[in-house]
C-alpha cells in the first residue's frame, strides 16, 4: 500500500523539476517527434526510401533553383528522395538505439548487481575484466569486433553494445556498493531477505537514477557509433537508408552537392542532440545533489 | 604518494596481460580457420597449409601460443604485415608520430578553448555567456565529427580555398623524417613555407578530432568550478581582498583542474577512437587510417598488433594522468 | 568617532520562492578597542549583517543601510576595488570551519603570505619572517616547519590559528570572528578565544565576536548586542544584560545556561527562528514567547529607550528593579 502511495508523489517530483529545464522539454519533444517518425516511416514518407528515380538524379531540394517540390530536400545520387531516405534512417537509428541500451544495460546492472555483491575476490575479477575492455578505445573495439563478426547493422549493434556495457558495470557496482552499507539494506537483510531479493528488490530501486541518466547518455553514444561504423562501411550496408551508411554514400558529391552531405548529419545531430539535452534534463531533475536547496 | 603510484601501477599489469590475451584471442575467433581466411580466394594446398600451420605454431597447443605470443610481445614481435611483409612493429611506429601530433594538437585547441570558455561561465552562472556557452557545448558533443570534417571541408576548403583537403603536407615539398612531427620536421628543413604548409595541413583535423574533447572539457570545467566556488575557502580567499581574477583563476581553478585533468585524460582513448573517422577522412597517414585499411584488407596481425599498441599506449596515458593526479592533489601527495 | 556604524541596514536574499528578509533594520556601532559580542540562535542573520558589510554576500542579496561606515569611509558607496584595499587589511574575519575554509590546495604558509603580498609592501624575506612570526603569536609550534604544510595535515584547531594568524597578518584594525569555536573540541575552544582576546588586548583591535553561545559571551565581551529573525532586540554591556535582561528572549537564553538552571531539567525555548513563510505579523518572538499577548501578535513593538537596552519589546523585563533600587 505504501509504495503505491510514494510512486506517483515521486514521479511528480521529477516531472516538477524536469519541466523547469527548458532544454530538457525541447529535447523530450524532438526525441517524442523523431520515435513517431521511425514507427510511422511507411506513412510519412513521400516515396520509397530505395525507389531511384533516373530522370531526377542529384536534383536539389525544393526551395532551390532546379528543385521539385516533389522531392522536398532533394535527391541523392542514384535519384532517389533524400526525405524519405532520411525519414526511413530514423527507423533504424531508433533501433539500434533501443536495442544496444536494452542489451547493454541488461547485462551491464546485473554484472554490475553481481559485482557488488561479490565477494572481494569476484569483485576484483570482474572489475578487471572491465578495466580491459575500457582500455581499447570504443570505436576501434567496435570497428574491430565488426571485422570479426562481419559487417552488418546487427552486428554494428552487438559489437555497440559490449562496447557500452562496462559502463553500466561500473555504476551499478558503484551505486550498489554505496547502498550497500545503508541501514534500510541492513534491516532487509536482518528480515531474512534472500540475496536475489536484496538484489532486486531493495538495492536496486534505489541505484537507478544514474542508471537512467547512463542510459540516455548510451542511447545516443550509440546512434553516433553505429553512424560512425555505417560512414566506415562496418555497420548498415547500402542501400540501407541509415544516416551514417548515407553520408558514406555522398562522401565524393561533397563540393557537388551539398545537401546530400547536409542532410543526413543534421538528422543525426538533432537526434542526438535532443537525446542529450533530455539526459542533461533527468540528471539534473534526478541528482538531489544538483536539486536547488 | 609512493604507495598511491604502487597500487596504480598494480592495477596496470593485470590488466595489461587482458589486453593482451584479448588481442591474442582477436585472430583466434574468427570465423573460420584463421589460415584460409589468410589465404583468402586463392586457396591451398594441404602441403601449404600444415607448412603455413606450423610457421604461424596453429598446430601447438593453445596455452604455448599465448605463451609465445607473449613473449614475442614483450620482445616487440608483433609478426609481420600479410601485406608489406614489414614487421607490424615498425610499420606502427613509422606513423604513431602522425597520429600523435594530430591528438596533440587537437588536446591543445581542446584544453586552450575549453578550460577558459568553462571557467568564465561558472563565473558568470546564469547569465548569457553561460547559456550560449554551454548550448554551444551540448552541440559539439553531439557532434556526429565525420560530418562535421566534411562541412568544415565544404566551406574552407570548398568555398573559402583557405585549406588542403588532405595529406600532412604539400607535394612542394620534401625533406627527411627526423622527428616524424612535421611540424618540428618542417621547421628544421628550413625551406620556405612547409612549416606554414603543414600547419595549414593539420588545422582542420585538429578542430575536428578536438571538437568533442573541448565539449567535454569546458562542461566539465564549468561543472567543477561551480562546484568550487561555492566552498568556504573561496570566501576566505574573497575575504583577503583578492581580486576576482584571482579567486577565480588561482584560488577556484587550482582546485577544479584536479576533476579535469582525469576528465582530460580519459579523453585520450576517445581521440584515438576519433582519429579513425578523422584520418581517413582527411587522408592524414597515421594510426587511424592504418587500422582501418587493414581491417579492410584482412591484414590480420597488423589488425591485432595495432589494437594492442593502440590500448596499452592508452593504458600508458592514463597512468600518467593518474600520477599526475597525485601530484596535483595535495591530499594525496601528503599523505 | 565610531569604528564601525551602521544603521538601519537590511538584507534580502531573492529566492526562487520570492524575497526573503535574512537581516531587517540592524544597527551595530564598534568603537576602537571594542569587543562586541553578536548572538542568536542559528538563522537570526548574525554572520549576514558582517558578510554584507564585507561584500562577501552572493550577488542574490540586495543590501540597504541608512550609513554603513568604517573609519570614516562609507562603504555603501566606495568600488569594489576600493573595497578589496580595506577588507583583509584593515578588516579581516574569521570563519566558523576552519577545515573547509582554508584552500586545500596551497600550503597554509602560501595563503598566509598571500594576504601580506596582497595589502603590505614587503620584500619576500620579509613576508616570511612575518609569517613565523605570525605562527609565534598564534601560538603553533615550530612555525618553520608548519609554514609548509597544507591544511588536510594539520587538525581543526591548529587551522584555526592558522585562520587567526592569517587575519591579523596585516594588523587589522576590527576583526570579526563568525562562531570561531562551535567547529572546534571542547578543550580547545577555550585556547582559541583566551587567544583572541589575548590577541585583542595586546593589538587593541576591535573584535566583533559572533556566536550563539550565552557561555562564550560572559567571558570575553564588553557589549552584547542580542538577535533574533534579523533583528536586533537588545543591547546592553554585559554585566547589566546577565543580571537585568529586559527583552524575553534574551531572559530565555540565559535561563538555558546550564549554571544558571535551577531545575533539574534545563529549560529550552519551545520552537524555531520564523523562516521565510511563517513570519509573524507583530512581534517576530510572538509565538515562542511566554508572556505575548493579542498586542504582541498585532503590533511590532518599538524599541525601548537606552536605559532598557533599546530592548525591542512591547513588555520590557526588569523595569521595575531600577525604580526600586531608586
Amino acid at each position: 500500500m505504501e509504495t503505491t502511495m510514494e510512486r506517483p508523489g515521486r514521479l511528480r517530483e521529477f516531472w516538477y523539476y524536469f519541466r523547469e529545464n527548458r532544454g530538457a522539454v525541447i529535447g523530450l519533444s524532438v526525441f517524442v517527434v523523431f520515435v513517431l517518425v521511425a514507427i510511422f516511416a511507411d506513412l510519412l514518407a513521400p516515396h520509397d526510401p530505395t525507389q531511384q528515380y533516373r530522370d531526377h538524379l542529384l536534383r536539389p531540394p525544393a526551395w532551390s533553383e532546379g528543385g521539385d517540390w516533389s522531392f522536398p530536400l532533394g535527391t541523392d545520387p542514384l535519384g532517389r528522395d533524400l526525405l524519405s531516405r532520411l525519414i526511413h534512417g530514423a527507423r533504424y537509428s531508433a533501433f539500434v538505439g533501443v536495442v544496444v541500451v536494452t542489451v547493454a544495460a541488461s547485462v551491464g546492472i546485473l554484472i554490475g548487481l553481481l559485482s557488488g555483491f561479490a565477494p572481494r575476490w569476484g569483485d576484483t575479477i570482474i572489475m578487471r575484466i572491465m578495466d580491459i575492455i575500457l582500455a581499447f578505445p570504443s570505436l576501434l573495439l567496435a570497428l574491430v569486433l565488426v571485422a570479426i563478426l562481419g559487417p552488418s547493422l546487427t552486428n554494428a549493434m552487438i559489437a555497440i553494445a559490449i562496447v557500452q556495457q562496462p559502463h553500466y558495470v561500473r555504476l551499478t557496482r558503484a551505486s550498489v556498493i554505496n547502498e550497500r552499507t545503508r541501514d534500510y539494506v541492513t534491516s532487509a537483510r536482518v528480515a531474512g531477505a534472500g540475496i536475489w531479493r536484496l538484489m532486486f528488490k531493495t538495492v536496486l530501486p534505489n541505484c537507478l537514477a544514474p542508471i537512467i541518466v547512463q542510459g540516455a547518455l548510451s542511447f545516443s553514444t550509440a546512434i553516433l557509433d553505429a553512424a560512425a561504423l555505417g560512414f566506415l562501411g562496418m555497420g548498415a550496408q547500402p542501400p540501407t537508408p541509415e544516416w551514417g551508411t548515407m553520408l558514406a554514400e555522398a562522401r565524393e558529391f561533397i563540393l557537388r552537392a551539398w545537401w546530400v552531405v547536409t542532410f543526413p548529419g543534421i538528422a543525426i545531430l538533432i537526434t542526438v542532440l535532443a537525446i542529450n539535452l533530455m539526459g542533461d534534463g533527468l540528471r539534473d531533475a534526478l541528482d538531489p545533489k544538483l536539486k536547488r536547496s | 604518494m609512493i604507495k598511491y603510484f604502487l597500487s596504480k601501477l598494480l592495477t596496470f599489469v593485470p590488466t595489461f596481460f587482458g589486453v593482451t590475451l584479448i588481442s591474442f584471442a582477436f585472430i583466434r575467433v574468427l570465423p573460420g580457420d584463421p589460415i584460409i581466411v589468410m589465404a583468402g580466394e586463392r586457396g591451398l594446398s594441404d602441403e601449404r597449409y600444415a607448412e603455413l600451420s606450423a610457421e604461424y605454431g596453429f598446430d601447438r597447443p593453445i596455452l604455448v601460443q599465448y605463451w609465445d605470443y607473449l613473449t614475442g610481445v614483450l620482445q616487440g614481435d608483433l609478426g609481420e604485415s600479410f601485406v608489406t611483409k614489414k614487421p607490424v612493429w615498425d610499420e606502427f611506429f613509422a606513423l604513431f608520430p602522425a597520429t600523435l601530433e594530430l591528438a596533440l594538437c587537437a588536446m591543445v585547441f581542446a584544453v586552450v578553448l575549453g578550460l577558459p570558455a568553462g571557467v568564465i561561465a561558472a563565473v558568470n552562472r546564469g547569465k548569457l555567456f553561460d547559456r550560449t556557452l554551454m548550448s554551444t557545448a551540448l552541440v559539439g558533443y553531439s557532434m556526429p565529427i565525420f560530418w562535421w570534417a566534411l562541412l568544415l571541408i565544404i566551406v574552407f576548403s570548398g568555398n573559402l580555398g583557405w585549406t588542403p583537403v588532405s595529406g600532412r603536407i604539400s607535394l612542394l615539398y620534401y625533406f627527411d623524417t627526423l622527428t616524424g612531427f612535421m611540424l618540428i620536421d618542417s621547421l628544421l628543413s628550413g625551406q620556405d613555407g612547409a612549416f606554414m604548409s603543414a600547419v595549414n595541413h593539420l588545422v582542420l583535423p585538429s578542430i575536428v578530432l578536438g571538437t568533442i574533447p573541448l565539449a567535454v572539457i569546458a562542461r566539465q570545467t564549468r561543472s567543477a568550478m561551480l562546484e568550487v566556488l561555492s566552498e568556504d575557502y573561496i570566501r576566505t580567499a574573497r575575504a583577503k581582498g583578492l581580486a576576482p581574477v584571482e579567486v577565480n583563476g588561482l584560488h577556484a581553478l587550482r582546485n577544479a583542474l584536479i576533476p579535469v585533468i582525469t576528465v582530460i585524460g580519459l579523453s585520450v582513448g576517445t581521440l584515438m577512437g576519433g582519429a579513425i573517422l578523422t584520418e581517413t577522412i582527411f587522408s592524414w597517414p597515421g594510426i587511424g587510417k592504418w587500422m582501418l585499411d587493414s581491417i579492410f584488407r584482412r591484414d590480420y596481425p597488423v589488425v591485432q598488433g595495432g589494437l594492442l599498441l593502440i590500448a596499452v599506449f592508452v593504458m600508458i596515458v592514463n597512468l600518467t594522468v593518474d600520477v599526475l593526479y597525485g601530484f596535483i592533489n595535495p591530499k594525496i601527495r601528503k599523505r | 568617532m565610531a569604528l564601525l556604524r551602521i544603521r538601519n541596514l537590511s538584507v534580502d536574499f531573492a529566492t526562487a520562492s520570492g524575497k526573503f528578509r535574512a537581516v531587517d533594520s540592524m544597527d551595530v556601532t564598534v568603537d576602537r578597542g571594542d569587543i562586541l559580542a553578536i548572538v542568536g540562535e542559528s538563522g537570526s542573520g548574525k554572520s549576514v549583517s558582517m558578510l554584507a558589510m564585507m561584500g562577501l554576500l552572493p550577488w542574490t542579496a540586495t543590501i540597504t543601510a541608512d550609513e554603513m561606515s568604517f573609519d570614516g569611509i562609507d562603504l555603501r558607496s566606495v568600488t569594489a576595488a576600493q573595497r578589496r584595499k580595506i577588507i583583509g587589511r584593515d578588516m579581516a574575519m574569521i570563519f566558523q570551519e576552519p577545515m573547509s575554509s582554508l584552500n586545500p590546495c596551497f600550503t597554509v604558509g602560501f595563503q598566509i603570505r598571500e594576504s601580506l603580498r596582497k595589502h603590505m609592501n614587503m620584500s619576500r624575506r620579509e613576508r616570511h619572517q612575518r609569517a613565523i612570526e605570525l605562527f609565534e603569536q598564534v601560538g603553533i609550534p615550530e612555525p618553520e616547519k608548519r609554514l609548509g604544510v597544507f591544511p588536510h595535515q594539520m587538525s581543526g584547531g591548529m587551522n584555526q590559528r592558522v585562520m587567526i594568524a592569517m587575519a591579523i597578518a596585516c594588523r587589522p584594525r576590527l576583526l570579526i570572528a563568525d562562531e570561531p569555536t562551535t567547529a572546534l573540541d571542547v578543550t580547545i575552544q577555550a585556547q582559541i578565544l583566551e587567544l583572541l582576546t589575548g590577541l585583542q588586548r595586546d593589538t587593541g583591535m576591535a573584535l566583533i565576536l559572533i556566536t550563539h553561545d550565552m557561555g562564550v559571551v560572559a567571558e570575553t565581551a564588553q557589549r552584547v548586542s542580542v538577535q533574533y529573525a534579523g533583528q536586533k532586540v537588545e543591547e546592553q554591556p554585559v554585566r547589566p544584560l546577565f543580571s537585568t535582561p529586559h527583552h524575553p528572549y534574551t531572559a530565555a537564553l540565559l535561563a538555558a545556561l546550564p549554571e544558571r538552571a535551577t531545575s533539574k531539567i534545563l529549560p529550552s525555548i519551545p520552537g524555531v527562528v520564523p523562516g521565510q513563510f511563517d513570519r509573524p505579523k507583530g512581534c517576530l518572538f510572538s509565538p515562542r514567547c511566554s508572556k505575548a499577548d493579542d498586542r504582541c501578535r498585532e503590533i511590532e513593538p518599538e524599541n525601548q529607550p537606552e536605559e532598557l537596552g533599546r530592548a525591542k519589546c512591547h513588555y520590557p523585563l526588569g523595569v521595575n528593579e531600577p525604580e526600586m533600587a531608586q
